[in-house]
């Protein structure tokens, strides 16, 4: 008996210590969760996301867009190709085996491999392991955005993930559709270890015992990650209090959370533009300057910002937001209709002309209405625009098959550079290149060219950003696109959590460092 | 009757046929399933490989045929989302569905029969009025409103049940297939809600249903008697009456429970119910097209089953079927 007493005296007392320690559990709704728990076998903001719980960065983007030591605790140039990373020592992957400098290696070669990281990694020639915990990243021209890659250097385990599995596949294969070790099974040094994964389901995660970063205020012990796609369900699930935090929040459900004492709204600038591009070859009237400019001056984006993102996102004018190397003050939105009456009276298109537009319905935020606010807004200038809009699943074959004059397309900068934007949406369209590969306008001026391809060499930043800046003014002149806004990322939580500390432009929460009070 | 079977059996093969084709007709203009497995920074010439790699550009009787091959051993093809045989996923979600299918005919005896016995009954007091009034508007609201509207009810502002998903299941056969919400306290409050949304299509029409059928079995001359044998109203109401309404109503019922599996693809994907309908339109999106072609065989294949070997039964009990075929 008096053992039964004890035993049930310690059950007691180790089930009190446990919830005293403050044993806190996080349920987190997003409107999907990662299609894999292989970091490298597609790149998209799920997948970094994960990669941020999972694993960790050589460095990392802080909310003020600085560099935030991680995996590597300091860096320097050695010249104009390469630059030194003096790595963490002591930190463990989840595996329990040691993180070195051959795991960096490792990792990068594993990236040149995967179709959708290659693209990335291309400006480098590889990373040479000086001593085990000094790596120099080597590029094959110079190059300014080598820290702003190193954030995407997310270490693996090379031990882990090297031999053979069960089906006598590599464990290191990076495998698009069917099984795969890495789909599976990850060892990373990051904040959280996998401990379940049901697909579309929920995902547990348990903080990792011995994670190096012990100054992390964290405090979550079980994160568990579900994915609630309809808006209208997430936002009740919140409500409810059956989960923690969601992400996104619809635009239209801000007052009623903010009306909520239990809960709270936080949103914060993301990087993605939405624009529409106007197709020159398709239609003789866009080769006049005086006509795009004439629809630019006809958008009331900042009414679109108010009436349909109830200001969930910024007024744009140009390409890149404030704080990126591109940004001029000067280029302002330039809402003016009598003046964009006057520039399709001067290039002799009073009465206007007709057009065709594609938009998706389910890619971007409310960008079905912002198409439709649009076509209303161009008719004023009598442009009659024939709007058709489909789902993202049938958008894209017909984006880059230019089916219309005028398309939409948003676009977020991976390496957070204004350089980016213009490679992509501005430069001439060049097959062999893959430059202006989502230009769907056809705008063609070589002198973005030479200059994009001049800022991708130059290491000198301040240089660098007076040619990105050049490069913003020539195509808001040109009227190159019509620009809309910048999205911005919205979140909610119930009160006791901490969300403004650890979220970023990137929409990379940084779960890891989430405080719940 | 050998031959009646064996002609039957052909006309269903036949059928799944056509479903096949059908679905592999579509499936090019449902989009691009690579777009969904790359980044945006893929050239298309590398997503071109990959579609080569799939066989995603072979003429469409290259890839039927070897679709139609690997379909007669069982194989379906892989989900690109799930990265897994399409049938193994299909399976996998089969239970959910089936769970709240079940949990919502149950929903829909339970409260259509009483009521529908006493608005047949008693047609003209007020509680019948209002049943019929609200068995109208009950027709007329979609389900993803009804399903919106109880969330917000008893979810946000009564927090008395749970607002999206299964809760906690219980392996039945101990091998992870069939994950049960029926056996627990957590799983059975997930349930309630969405199954009152799935039920709240069917429950009108039956409540109207019973209704008429057993006013039309009131004025039947049997009854009649009964009343002239001057026998106590709950027997003539309960046995004599109401046991043939029921007759029309099952039947009906049989069909609608398989109607019922179509609404759930709405009522799972506001519940974020992980059953087969949400897993159908999740691919519609993705444009998973494996999974889409091997779900309308699955189901394709219920239905046929099902059908077939009903009109075997029937060739059996009522011989003039097989002959009426014949013709």
């Amino acid at each position: 008996m008096k053992k039964l007493v004890l035993l049930v005296l310690a059950v007691f007392t180790v089930l009190t210590i446990n919830t005293a320690v403050g044993a806190k559990t996080m349920t987190v709704a997003l409107d999907a969760d990662p299609v894999s728990l292989d970091i490298h076998v597609q790149l998209s903001g799920g997948m970094l996301q994960l990669s941020h719980w999972c694993f960790d960065p050589l460095v990392r983007w802080t909310k003020e867009m600085t560099f935030e030591p991680r995996l590597a605790t300091k860096w320097e140039r050695i010249n104009e190709y390469r630059m030194r990373f003096y790595l963490r020592q002591g930190v463990k992957f989840h595996s329990g085996n040691t993180f070195t400098a051959k795991d960096v290696k490792w990792t990068f070669d594993r990236m040149r491999k995967s179709v959708d990281y290659k693209g990335l990694v291309e400006p480098f020639v590889g990373v040479a392991i000086i001593d085990d915990y000094t790596v120099d990243i080597v590029t094959a021209k110079p190059y300014a955005l080598l820290l702003n890659m190193a954030t995407y250097f997310f270490a693996m385990d090379s031990q882990f993930y090297s031999g053979q599995d069960d089906n006598g596949q590599p464990k290191d294969a990076i495998v698009k559709i069917g099984p795969s070790f890495a789909l599976n099974n990850a060892s990373g040094t990051g904040p959280f270890v996998v401990k379940s994964r049901e697909q579309g389901i929920r995902m547990v995660m348990e903080r990792f015992k011995d994670y190096w970063d012990t100054a992390s205020p964290g405090n979550v012990e079980t994160f568990i990650l579900t994915p609630i796609k309809e808006d209208a369900t997430r936002v009740a699930a919140l409500l409810s209090g059956d989960v923690d935090f969601i992400s996104p929040v619809p635009p239209q459900d801000f007052k009623r959370i903010e009306s909520d004492a239990k809960v709270k709204l936080v949103t914060c600038n993301g990087g993605r533009i939405i624009t529409l591009q106007l197709n020159q070859e398709r239609r003789p009237e866009f080769k006049d300057v005086r006509v795009r400019q004439a629809m630019v001056y006809a958008i009331n984006n900042q009414g679109i910002v108010d009436k349909i993102m109830k200001g969930t996102a910024t007024v744009a004018g140009q390409q890149g937001p404030e704080g990126y190397a591109g940004y001029k003050e000067n280029l302002v939105p330039r809402y003016d209709l009598e003046k964009a009456k006057k520039l399709m009276k001067e290039a002799g298109l009073e009465k206007g002309f007709e057009c065709t537009m594609i938009a998706p319905n389910n890619r971007y935020v409310n960008d079905e209405k912002i198409a439709e606010a649009a076509v209303q807004m161009l008719a004023k200038i009598n442009i009659k625009v024939n709007l058709k809009t489909m789902p993202k699943a049938q958008y894209w074959d017909e984006f880059d098959a230019k089916a219309a004059d005028i398309q939409m397309i948003g676009w977020h900068s991976d390496t957070e550079d204004s350089g980016n934007f213009t490679e992509f949406l501005a430069m001439c369209p060049n097959a062999e290149t893959g430059y202006g590969q989502y230009n769907s306008g056809n705008y063609c001026n070589k002198k973005i060219d030479e200059l994009t391809l001049a800022a991708q060499s130059e290491t000198d930043l301040a240089k660098r950003a007076k040619i990105l800046q050049e490069i913003e003014q020539i195509l808001y002149d040109d009227a190159a696109f019509i620009p809309f806004h910048w999205q911005n990322h919205s979140y909610a939580g119930k009160e006791n959590i901490e969300i403004e500390p650890v979220i970023n432009s990137m929409n990379f929460p940084y779960f890891g460092d989430i405080v719940v009070k | 009757m050998f031959a009646f079977i064996v002609r039957r059996i052909t006309q269903a093969l036949f059928v799944m046929l056509i479903i096949s084709m059908i679905g592999f007709a579509i499936k090019n203009k449902i989009g691009d399933p690579v777009r969904d497995l790359v980044g945006e920074r893929v050239t298309p010439a590398e997503r071109e490989q990959l579609r080569d790699k799939l066989g995603l550009n072979d003429p469409f009787f290259t890839q039927y045929s070897r679709f139609l091959k690997n379909a007669l051993q069982g194989d379906l093809g892989h989900s690109f989302f799930y990265k897994k045989p399409a049938l193994s996923v299909i399976v996998a979600k089969a239970p959910a569905t089936i769970e709240l299918v079940l949990g919502a005919a149950f929903i829909i005896i339970l409260v259509s029969l009483p009521l529908g016995v006493y608005t047949a009954l008693r047609p003209r007091s007020f509680f019948s009025r209002m049943v019929m009034g609200f068995s109208t508007l009950g027709v007329s609201i979609p389900v993803f409103l009804t399903a919106i509207m109880l969330i917000y009810i008893f979810g946000v502002q009564l927090n008395w049940l749970p607002s999206y998903g299964r809760g906690e299941t219980v392996d039945i056969f101990g091998n992870g297939w069939w994950q049960s919400g029926f056996l627990t306290r957590d799983g059975l409050l997930h349930l309630i809600l969405p199954c009152f949304a799935l039920a709240s299509i069917m429950l009108p029409l039956f409540i109207r249903l019973i209704r008429s059928e057993m006013m039309e079995v009131l004025e039947t001359e049997y009854i009649k008697y009964a009343w002239a044998k001057g026998l106590n109203p709950m027997r003539i109401w309960l046995v004599h009456a109401f046991k043939n309404t029921l007759l029309p109503v099952v039947t009906v019922f049989g069909v609608q429970i398989g109607i019922m599996f179509a609404f759930t693809i709405l009522t799972e994907t506001v519940f974020q119910w992980q059953g087969m309908g949400y897993m159908f339109l999740e691919a519609v999106e993705r444009s998973d097209i494996s999974l889409l072609i091997a779900y309308l065989i699955v189901v394709g294949s219920v239905f046929v089953i099902v059908n077939t070997v009903v009109d075997i039964i029937y060739g059996f009990i009522n011989p003039t079927v097989r002959i009426a075929g014949r013709t």
